[in-house]
């Protein structure tokens, strides 16, 4: 038992940085490169914890805090989302809400770090990554209400155990709705094309990196594995939700939850291969959509 | 009641020593500021105990007035109010007398103390008042003094403006409460609340004419939009300790005074309840976009007020239309949610008042582009401001989160209910709860930024200095009670239970209580997030040893100046630009473009509006005023047509009652 919570933790730890190699690896070959190793990121992480940093005089301990506080929030945000059908570490009644507010806390964190260098560049992306967010979140809200209503629990463990696949037979159509408008949320609150490129290198048209432009060493550290953190609590919802294979061992569930994490990472990776960014103005147009469709998602479900 | 009594003595000994001392400004200042902060205490002792189990407590002074009578009563709702008054009262009386120092010598301040004590004992008499003639002076004392302390700096154009804002909008809403009282009255018979209590099983007449005038006075001082124009005026305006006190405190009277008018109206349907959640939701998100657009520090606070005011009144919409629909655990978590909120925003609101008055004190602005980088400036007073920030924009773990929480189960659990129609309404609010919680991100770390982080924006900025404990301890009060009530919320909340079952919500005790596992998100959890980031902090120092300090990475360009930061104006433009927010709610714009090859000279300028100033009572008192101004012709000075006027009156009241008296 806690051997299998052990493992648990440990794939919540240590799997999210291959999932963006995953996701990198998939761009290189659709590009015809041959792209960096999966493991890069583990690799970058290792070598930036060893690095010092470099602190701009402008600078408080606001800064310095940011990227602690972030990646705290995001961690204890995956305590409560069950990994591969087992029920999270914590669970409890409306769980969900917290989860949200944890991941904005996160992003209070980073925007302010950011503002605190007072450079213009990094206040913009600060200034997007709010902006986007705050048109993201209604839609997110809604996904949840409406898994939550569809297996009648208020929890996250709740809405992603047993309860789910009831719940698909009944009301399918709503459940696919917010799946699309849960996977447009998870690009957009991850950064990804065609909200933000994550390998962009103009910082005008940056909206997450160039928040970070100024951390280095540990800091930029711990950023990076908190978005990685974050990629994989958004992928593993959307899996969970979308592709629940119904097995029952502890193993077999374990290791169908990692291959289709694997697979949605393809997924991120194809859909930045072959979509263009949008530009800034037309981000918040898809973002609107995507909250249209968890309504009529909702309207599906109540009806 | 004999302790409740001491303290309102002791806060008239800290007002009377505004006249007594005049000539002694500075004595006067420390007298009335040090006597409004042992009332205050004194004042807490004595309410606590009715929010502990304590049997309510009524008394009757002697009053020559006639029609009322001075009959005071403490019950767990009037002590709930009266315990936000007095904890926010003690910091920022303390404030006060550091606060307004520099003003002995320069104004005199006897006028000024003598309000200010007047105002702490007329809203604690508007919330112990068991009588609607003593309510009503209590409100009018209360609307005049604060009068007198917003327009304490009158020289200023922006404050008298505000000030007389504030009166006419005052008035106005409680001419709405002096019908309310009347109407009551008649059917009551009387004035004693004991009375209106006794209609609520006879009904009485029209109760929906009764709650329509309530909700429009009360709302008037709660500032529901779009009744709040007066509150974005009058709070920037005041010294910033009373504007903590007139946004965290005096607002909420209009909240208490529609709870207590919830007790003496029948039991209200579904469709009241939905109205005013209806309202409160469209307040909360209205005003917190306005913040978007504010340059100035305390405006901006004072429209989030109005959303959190808001949010209150959604938890006490739901907890109507629960009951009248038969959920009692939507009601208790409604009621709940809205009743921890009244607290909390007292905390928080008192908090960033005071801690923008610091920064206001320090930068000598209130216009957020002329601070910046005080936070490095002004440690201690920087920190427990983003405290304050940090609880107003709801964030875990602190207590702005802590009765958010209440509400988002409060209209998840309507979701969870049969039938499609409620559900859908609950499952809306929650995402627009939800979009209001991310737009206060957005405001929050806007003012963050701009104010407290980064490089300064202006020279006096630049040279800010911290001014000692005077200044921040009172801060440190509020934000502890902040990091306190979020942290473990189920100790206020035991204190909530007799209020919320005194209020309506009968399962409050089972649903907020210590062993419900609805009232509040794991405490383990929340001490798990602040442990975690302190140990990643503190590791962090452990790996980074090796640091070095430079200049802000400028992207190649090596001369960054505080001119070329991101403005309050340009962090909100993106949103307020989007095309999603209303034309309405947008900051109008002033652009003139740089044209042609030799572009001469380009300027851009935003101007914040409130479109229910702008559209809706600019245009109605515009042509008011316009028909009104016919009737000067009858006011000519002249004091024997004044005569004249005065004897018409009586001769035709004594014709009314010579016609009364023979239909009799």
């Amino acid at each position: 038992m806690i051997l299998r919570a052990l493992l648990q933790i440990g794939v919540l730890l240590l799997l999210p940085p291959l999932l963006l190699g995953v996701v990198n690896r998939v761009k290189a070959i659709a590009a015809g490169r041959k792209g960096p190793p999966l493991l890069q990121l583990y690799f970058d992480l290792a070598k930036l914890l060893r690095k010092g940093a470099v602190y701009s005089r402008t600078t408080t301990w606001v800064f310095r805090a940011g990227p602690a506080v972030g990646l705290a929030a995001i961690a204890t945000a995956g305590t409560m989302l069950p990994v591969a059908g087992q029920p999270a570490i914590v669970s409890f009644s409306g769980d969900f809400v917290l989860f949200a507010y944890l991941l904005a806390l996160a992003r209070f964190a980073t925007a302010l770090a950011a503002l605190d260098t007072g450079s213009s560049f990094e206040g913009m992306g600060a200034a997007r990554e709010v902006s986007f967010a705050s048109m993201a979140e209604p839609t997110l809200f809604l996904v949840l209400v409406v898994m939550a209503r569809a297996t009648g629990s208020l929890s996250l463990s709740g809405m992603l155990g047993p309860a789910l696949a009831p719940a698909w037979r009944a009301a399918a159509p709503a459940l696919l709705l917010s799946a699309i408008a849960l996977f447009v949320v998870a690009l957009a609150e991850n950064s990804r094309i065609p909200v933000d490129d994550p390998n962009t290198h103009l910082e005008l048209t940056m909206i997450h990196e160039v928040m970070i432009l100024d951390h280095s060493g540990p800091d930029l550290a711990f950023i990076l594995y908190g978005a990685s953190l974050k990629f994989f609590l958004f992928g593993a919802l959307l899996v969970r939700l979308v592709a629940d294979v119904g097995a029952t061992g502890f193993w077999s569930a374990e290791g169908a939850f990692v291959l289709e994490l694997l697979a949605f990472s393809v997924l991120v990776g194809v859909v930045e291969s072959f979509m263009a960014r949008l530009r800034l103005t037309r981000v918040p147009q898809m973002l609107v959509g995507a909250s249209i469709l968890s309504v009529f998602a909702l309207v599906l479900l109540l009806r | 009641m004999n302790l409740y009594l001491a303290a309102l003595g002791l806060l008239l000994l800290g007002a009377l020593a505004g006249p007594v001392l005049s000539r002694r400004p500075a004595l006067a200042l420390s007298v009335g500021s040090w006597l409004a902060v042992a009332g205050s205490v004194v004042g807490l002792g004595a309410v606590l105990p009715f929010l502990l189990g304590a049997a309510p407590v009524e008394s009757t002074l002697p009053w020559s007035e006639p029609l009322g009578a001075f009959h005071l009563r403490l019950d767990p709702l009037s002590a709930f109010f009266e315990v936000a008054l007095f904890a926010v009262a003690v910091p920022a009386s303390a404030f006060g007398a550091w606060y307004m120092k520099p003003q002995v010598g320069r104004r005199p301040l006897g006028g000024f103390v003598l309000a200010y004590g007047l105002l702490l004992v007329a809203i604690s008499l508007v919330l112990s008042a068991a009588d609607g003639v003593l309510f009503l002076v209590a409100w009018e004392v209360m609307t005049i003094a604060s009068f007198v302390l917003v327009t304490f700096d009158d020289e200023r154009l922006q404050v008298r403006r505000a000030g007389f804002v504030f009166l006419v909008a005052s008035h106005v809403g409680t001419a709405f409460l002096v019908a309310l009282f009347l109407l009551l009255g008649r059917n009551a018979g009387g004035f004693d609340f004991v009375r209106f209590e006794a209609l609520r099983g006879v009904g009485g007449a029209a109760p929906g004419l009764l709650f329509a005038l309530g909700l429009v006075g009360f709302g008037t001082k709660a500032g529901l939009v779009p009744l709040h124009v007066w509150l974005p005026e009058a709070h920037p305006a005041a010294p910033s300790h009373v504007s903590a006190l007139l946004s965290a405190v005096m607002i909420k009277t209009g909240v208490y005074g529609l709870l207590r008018l919830l007790g003496f109206l029948p039991v209200l349907g579904a469709g009241h309840g939905l109205l005013l959640a209806v309202i409160g939701l469209g307040s909360a998100f209205v005003a917190i976009t306005l913040t978007l657009g504010q340059e100035d520090l305390k405006k901006a606070l004072a429209y989030s007020s109005v959303e959190n005011v808001g949010l209150i009144l959604l938890g006490l919409g739901l907890a109507v239309a629960a009951n009248a629909s038969g959920h009692p655990v939507v009601a208790a978590l409604g009621m709940g949610g809205a009743l921890f909120h009244v607290w909390n925003h007292a905390l928080m609101k008192g908090l960033a008042f005071l801690g923008a008055g610091s920064l206001v004190h320090a930068a000598h602005s209130q216009d957020l582009e002329r601070m910046g980088g005080l936070l490095a400036r002004l440690p201690a007073t920087g920190a427990f401001f983003l405290v304050g920030l940090a609880s107003l924009a709801a964030l875990p773990p602190l207590n702005g989160f802590a009765s958010e929480w209440l509400l988002y189960l409060g209209l998840l659990s309507v979701g969870g209910a049969a039938g499609s129609a409620g559900p859908l309404l609950g499952y809306l609010a929650v995402a627009v709860l939800a979009l209001v919680g991310a737009i206060a991100a957005i405001s929050f770390t806007r003012i963050a930024g701009v104010a407290l982080l980064g490089a300064p924006r202006s020279r006096e900025a630049a040279g800010a200095r911290e001014s000692g404990p005077a200044s921040y301890l009172p801060l440190a009060l509020l934000a502890a009670g902040c990091a306190l009530f979020g942290l473990f919320p189920s100790l206020p909340l035991r204190l909530v239970v007799p209020v919320a079952v005194q209020a309506g919500a009968i399962d409050a005790a089972r649903v907020l209580g210590p062993a419900s596992s609805l009232a509040s998100p794991p405490r383990a959890l929340l001490l798990v997030l602040v442990l975690l980031s302190v140990g990643i902090y503190l590791l962090r120092r452990r790996l980074g040893e090796r640091a070095a300090t430079s200049e802000t990475w400028g992207c190649g360009f090596t001369a960054p100046a505080p001119r070329m930061e991101y403005t309050a104006s340009s962090y909100s433009q993106l949103v307020l630009g989007s095309g999603l927010v209303p034309r309405a709610l947008r900051p109008r714009v002033h652009l003139q473009a740089p044209r042609g090859l030799f572009p001469q000279k380009a300027s851009f300028r935003t101007d914040a509006q409130d479109p229910a100033r702008t559209r809706l009572f600019d245009p109605v008192f515009r042509v008011l005023g316009d028909r009104m101004s016919r009737l000067r012709r009858f006011q000519a000075g002249r004091l024997n047509l004044q005569l004249l006027y005065t004897l018409l009156t009586l001769v035709a009241l004594l014709v009314m009652l010579a016609i009364r008296g023979r239909a009799a």
